[in-house]
């Protein structure tokens, strides 16, 4: 089952999303949680979530939930794979991009495409939060938890962690 | 980002090679917990002098507006512009090396302690907490862009919301519509 057939599916798919990441890895979560739950059947959407939680809650950038998405379905080599697939093709492309840069820095169609896909990327976002709320929102106290957590890093300054911290007390105390 | 704008224009004393790359990015990666940018903005920008503010803010616009985390992006601008093809590999894997290797470990904890009700239940409610965190950053983006372009981005948000979220469509068919559709809007409501 481990075979070269899954490591395929791994690269296929994290190569497909890697050129759609606008805004990077949060932009994708609703495809990845598609395809790993829904089309390829590798996790249940529970675990997606917990995965989900695992890379936020560790240092680094939050593209880590692909590293273990390929961890979870193959292993070590799963992860390499899904890493260098999701990562490959957007380092080629800033790579190029930077190498010509300075041509057309403030070129007003640069604006255009700009304008153009921010919208785009808010909606993808906002699908990715409410994708991950329904998973992880089983009653009252996780719902208001991902509301408190919402509002807090929207309308103040302090650092995220400390809800991540907060919710993982309560989980662990049993009170979720 | 932080509002912060010191006149750091005296800046890159030296240029960095391969292995500050290397480790300078690997240490933003360790101390990068809940947002990476404003850890990376503090080391090239006020610790390094790799970078003055305006030329971070001007390489992290672009980054953002290219596919994949940006601070990834940012990495390999950044490695790229001081060692070419060489540099944006070092701060490539500076960047994602060592977080790989915490996420491996984290999950092979909770493969095996992931049944415990404790260890279930906490990384639950993580989950509910890390999904409100996207919201707001789904906020955050949304905000001044609605406030500049209300009549062009509210309809575009909406249906890609509705199609993503709601009606579960693959990702790609959507991007292949809403982008071009989106970007004509833009063209044709430009200023």
């Amino acid at each position: 089952m481990k075979g070269s057939g899954v490591l395929t599916a791994l690269a296929v798919n994290f190569l497909i999303l890697s050129l759609m990441a606008f805004g990077g890895a949060n932009a994708v979560i609703p495809e990845m949680q598609r395809q790993a739950v829904e089309v390829q059947h590798w996790m249940t959407g529970t675990q997606f979530a917990a995965l989900f939680a695992i890379a936020q809650a560790a240092p680094g950038p939050n593209v880590m939930v692909v590293t273990l998405v390929g961890w979870q379905v193959a292993g070590v080599l799963g992860a390499i794979v899904a890493t260098a697939a999701m990562m490959g093709p957007s380092w080629a492309v800033t790579f190029a991009v930077f190498r010509v840069w300075d041509k057309f820095k403030y070129q007003p169609w640069c604006m255009t495409i700009q304008n153009g896909l921010a919208p785009v990327t808010v909606g993808f976002v906002a699908s990715s939060a409410f994708l991950l709320a329904r998973d992880a929102d089983h009653d009252a106290i996780t719902f208001v938890l991902t509301a408190a957590t919402a509002a807090v890093a929207y309308w103040t300054r302090i650092n995220p962690l400390w809800a991540f911290a907060v919710a993982a007390a309560l989980g662990v105390a049993g009170v979720v | 980002m932080t509002a912060e704008v010191q006149p750091s224009e005296s800046a890159a004393a030296q240029d960095p090679g391969l292995w500050d790359l290397f480790l300078h990015f690997m240490l933003i990666s360790a101390v990068a917990f809940g947002g990476v940018l404003p850890w990376a903005r503090r080391k090239l920008v006020d610790d390094r002098r790799w970078l003055a503010e305006r030329e971070f803010l001007d390489t992290l616009a672009l980054c953002q507006f290219l596919p994949g985390p940006n601070i990834v992006n940012l990495s390999i601008a950044v490695g790229a512009r001081f060692r070419g093809l060489p540099g944006s590999i070092a701060a490539f894997l500076g960047i994602l090396g060592l977080p790989c290797i915490v996420v491996i470990v984290l999950g092979a904890l909770y493969s095996r302690y992931g049944n415990l009700p404790e260890v279930g239940g906490g990384l639950l409610a993580v989950s509910a907490a890390a999904s409100g965190m996207i919201l707001a950053m789904a906020g955050k983006i949304a905000t001044p862009l609605l406030r500049r372009r209300p009549v062009e981005a509210a309809p575009v948000i909406v249906a890609v919301f509705v199609t993503v979220a709601l009606l579960r469509f693959p990702l790609p068919w959507v991007l292949l519509t809403a982008a071009p559709v989106s970007i004509g809007i833009s063209w044709w409501r430009r200023t």
